[in-house]
Order: structure tokens, then sequence, then C-alpha cells
């Protein structure tokens, strides 16, 4: 079993996103960088199914130079190598999406990956793109938002939520699969796993997809107008118990 | 034209939003708003959507469309752009509706937009804002491309009925689906048990890295039952196995809507806020006054919460005795 897991490195933003003075980019300055939330349970998901069926997981990213860091982690909680496509500007999805594409055709050199996970979305641009345009340039199926992920005889049985439950798909492989955060809970690196990741392969290529006329251009990045704080206290500690069941009786839930 | 959201012929109540923003956009360039459904189980929706503004319904039948599936769907949403060459697409930003247009422009090579709350047609190019971080930062953006192929964000504009209420021309709209496309299929589906859910819930009783053990929310629980609430967390306490991801409030979790949400021992971070920021009523408890969740809070009790959560326990069952 070959699977590939498509990965991001974005920020890791705590109470509060900052944007540059120019509004270009969020303030990294004193951010940790990390990988967006969906695809780290994707690794999980890869790394499962290696330990269940035997084979190889690959994780690639395009990015900047230091997303070594989230392909070296990856590889730290069961993934094999990683590949790092380099691209140092802004990309939008369409061309990330080709970028990928042209990468994931070279890793292909002796067939096609059984499995191509992508995360539902990203924790920062929040496309809902990439995966699909993927999939469907490499002429695959694809379903996103998958929670629950099992391969049986040549097809990979998927279950996903809804309001009223949950809907089951079964893909034909290779395929394509969205996963979303929920699928399974992500391991932790072991001392083993941060040996293996400091020795692993990491390939590196320069991305040569050309910018796409007319293609989804960020102009500005903006705060949402925040809402005017005014907490009212209700007291410290146990003795202001009272004055919640109160706030609870004017509010009408108190039935 | 705004593409319906339905399941086996069960409207999607999100669609209605992306009309109001369809019927917005169209009346500033002086265009029609035309709906598509997709499947035959769809073509009852005709009427529903004529009253939210629809003057032409556009109807695709299909063997492979009896049930949803993304490319499908895409597919079909692709063909009717090539067919019938609208100014745009809308759908509203569900699970569903950026999975159907995000196939619909992979088919197309057209960009694609997600959780639009703003959109403004100039000639060949549209202006739009975004969301991102899931809502804690807005994009100012622009495509080009012709048709445009949008989904507005998910509860951001209202659900209102046309101010003049159409009677739909109903049109078959021609097309031919691969039968591969059946491979995305849903194939079955498990209902869930009914019971107050996280998303629906009046009151949910959420915990952060505060409560400090799975055991130790106990007493959440029981201030949830008392309120007839479910309790909810945040990420911190699902990645330290506390909690199955079920609970979880936030980003990748579930966004929730309560009269009420206690958050006890949350910081707020962005993570967790954007999924608890539509709750209507938050009462924050918390050891740090300076918390983010604690200064964004309607309400808030300093101090500890394994005290503080079974004392208003105490209080409401006194109360009511």
């Amino acid at each position: 079993m070959r699977i590939l897991v498509c990965v991001k490195r974005v920020p890791a933003p705590g109470a509060r996103i900052n944007i540059t003075d120019d509004g270009q980019n969020v303030d990294t300055t004193h951010l940790a960088f990390t990988t967006s939330p969906h695809e780290e349970c994707a690794v999980e998901a890869a790394a499962q199914l290696v330990e269940e069926h035997g084979g190889e997981a690959i994780v690639l990213t395009l990015g900047p130079a230091e997303a070594e860091e989230q392909l070296r982690y990856a590889v730290s909680v069961g993934a094999q190598r990683g590949v790092l496509v380099l691209q140092d500007d802004e990309s939008d999805p369409q061309r990330t999406s080709r970028a990928l594409t042209t990468a994931i055709g070279e890793l292909e050199a002796d067939g096609p990956f059984d499995l191509v996970l992508f995360g539902n979305e990203s924790a920062d641009s929040g496309g809902f793109q990439v995966g699909i345009r993927v999939a469907h340039a490499l002429g695959r199926p694809v379903v996103n938002g998958a929670k629950a992920l099992a391969i049986d005889d040549g097809s990979v049985n998927l279950e996903r939520e809804t309001e009223a439950g949950r809907e089951r798909y079964v893909l034909p492989l290779p395929a394509v699969v969205g996963v979303k955060e929920g699928i399974n809970l992500p391991r932790y690196p072991t001392m083993r796993g941060r040996l293996a990741s400091k020795k692993a392969d990491i390939a590196s290529e320069a991305a040569a997809i050309d910018v796409i006329d007319g293609a989804l251009t960020m102009e500005l990045l903006e705060r949402p107008p925040e809402t005017e704080s005014s907490t009212i206290f209700l007291g410290e500690g146990p003795d202001a118990a009272a004055a919640v069941v109160d706030v609870l009786g004017e509010l009408g839930v108190l039935s | 034209m705004v593409v319906a959201e339905h399941d086996r012929g069960t409207l999607a109540p999100a669609t209605l939003e992306a009309m109001t923003a369809a019927r917005s956009v169209a009346a500033a360039i002086g265009v029609e708003v035309h709906a598509l459904t997709i499947g035959a189980d769809g073509d009852d929706l005709a009427a529903d959507l004529g009253a939210h503004g629809a003057t032409v319904v556009h109807q695709a039948h299909h063997d492979v469309l009896s049930d949803y599936g993304p490319e499908a769907w895409g597919d079909v949403v692709a063909q009717a752009v090539r067919t019938i060459e609208p100014v745009m697409i809308v759908a509203t930003g569900t699970d569903r509706g950026n999975e159907i247009v995000a196939n619909a422009a992979a088919r197309l090579d057209l960009p694609f937009a997600a959780n639009c709350v703003e959109l403004e047609v100039d000639g060949d190019r549209l202006g739009l804002t975004r969301l991102r971080w899931g809502g804690s930062l807005l994009e100012r953006a622009a495509m080009g491309g012709g048709v445009h192929l949008v989904t507005v964000a998910h509860h951001h504009f209202d659900v209102a009925p046309a101010s003049v209420p159409q009677e739909p021309v109903v049109t078959d709209l021609d097309v031919s689906i691969a039968p591969a496309l059946a491979r995305s299929v849903v194939v079955d589906r498990i209902e869930r048990e009914a019971g107050a859910t996280l998303a629906t819930s009046p009151v949910v009783v959420g915990g952060g890295r505060g409560v400090g053990s799975a055991e130790a929310f106990a007493p959440l629980e029981e201030l949830a039952v008392a309120l007839g609430g479910v309790v909810g967390c945040s990420r911190a306490v699902t990645n330290n196995g506390w909690r199955n991801h079920a609970d979880q409030v936030g980003q990748t979790g579930t966004r929730i809507a309560p009269e009420v949400y206690f958050a006890c021992g949350i910081s707020g971070a962005i993570q967790h806020w954007v999924g608890a920021m539509a709750s209507k009523q938050i009462i924050a408890i918390n050891t740090d006054r300076e918390a983010n969740m604690v200064t964004k809070a309607n309400y808030a009790v300093i101090g500890d919460l394994h005290e503080v959560v079974p004392a208003i326990t105490a209080e409401i069952e006194r109360r009511r005795a």
C-alpha cells in the first residue's frame, strides 16, 4: 500500500491573529508553525493504514524551505519520507493544485499511489478545493470530509458526518480523500520517531508553475470588527453561584 | 445561478442564504436569479426557490443523480456553466456546497472563492471579501475568469423570501454524465440516535485545559444535565484524550449556537473561539481575569471551576427543591 499525504505549514495562532502593517500577511513574529489540524489526522490515518497493510506513507508539501519542519514532524509520527516543493510567494488554489499534481506525477513514475490524502481544508486560507482539483487532474474519485476510513479489497470505505448521522461512500482505488479532524487522535512522536525524522530522506525541488491569469488573488487581510467587550463580573469563587443562577433565570434556561 | 443543496428532495435551509446573496448581486447588476436542482428528487423544490426569487429553475435528471455524489453534482454544475453561461454560480459554504462548487471549478479550470461575505461584480472581475481562519480574519480578494464560482459563508446571509416572489419557469437542463461518476455517490446512511446534539443544544457546558482530566468533567456533566444541555470541550481536551472529538467545539470541531454557553477553564484561543462565537450568551468561569474567553464573555466568574461548577448545580437544585 502506497499512500501520499499532502500537508500545509501554517502559523499556530493563540488568542489573537495579528496582521502585518502592509495587510499582506499574518504577523508571525511571535508565532510557532504547525501542520493544519485536519492534515495531522491525515498523516495519522496514513500511518495506521501502513501499519495495518504494510507499504509506505510519503508526505508532500508546497511551501517555503522551513516547511521541512512539518515534513520531519510527519516522519516522527509515522510517515516514511517527505517531499518539499519549494515556493516562497503566496500561491492561489489553482496554482497550488497544479504544482502538487506535477509533483505527484513525478512520484508516481512506478505507478499510482493507492490513496492520496488531503485535509478537508487548510486552517489559514480555507479554500476547500486543492484536494478536489488534484483528484480531477489525476482522474481519480474524491470525497471530502472523511471521519472514518478503511481499505477493503481494492476500495476505500468512508464515512462522513451529516446533520442526520453519517453517510457512507465506497471509492475504488486509486482514490483521493479529504480527511477531517476527529477521524483519529494523532499520536505524539516517540524517541524512535524523533530519531527517524532526523535521518529521514526529505527531497526538495523548486515549483515551476507560473502565476495563473485571473486566479483568486488576495489583496488585503483585515480583522473583522471587534465587538465591544463588556463582561459583567458575577463574583469570585463558589459564592458567585447564586448570581449565576439568577442570570440563568433571566435568560430563560431554568425550566 | 444558485445551486440548490438538497438531500433526496429535502432542501438544505442554507440554500436560501445563497438565494439572498444572489438576489443582492443580481439586483446590483440588473440580471435575474436562476436556480439549479440536481436529480429528480429536487423537482419539487421549484416553488420554494421561486418564493425566494428564482425566475427560472433548471432541473438536471440522470440515473447517477438519484442520490448525492460530489463528482456527479459538480459535473452537473460545470455543464450548467457551459450551457447557460451565468454571471456567477452561488452555493452556501456547507460541506456539500463547498465540495460541489470545488468539483465544478476543477472541471472548468476556473477560480473558486469559498465562504464569501461580500461580492461585487465589476465586468469580468469579481471583487470579494471572504473568511479566513474560520472567520477570525477577512480577506479582500479579486478574481477574473468570466463565470465566477463562489460559496457564501454559512450563517452570514439572512434567509428571507423575495420582496417580489416568482412563479419560476421550470426547464430541463440537458446533461450527460459518465457512468463512472457513480463511484462517489452515497451508498448508505447511518442515522443518529435522537436527542440533543452539540450543534443544536440550547445549553452547552464547555470545558478546557483547566478541567485537568477526563474524570474532572463529571461536575460539568452534572451541570449540563441540570440544564438539559450537553458537554463540549476545547481542542486541548481532545488532544489530551480526555474527551472524544465529537464533543469538540471549534474551527475543526463543531460550531455551536446555544442560548447559553458555559466556558469553564477555557482560555479562548482562536481555534475554539470561532466555534463558540455564535453563542447567544457566554458565561466564562476562569481563574484568569485576563483570559481571552473572559474578556469576550457576557458574564464571568473568577475562580476555580472545580469549586464554582458544583456550586452552580447545587444552587439550581436548591431552588428547584
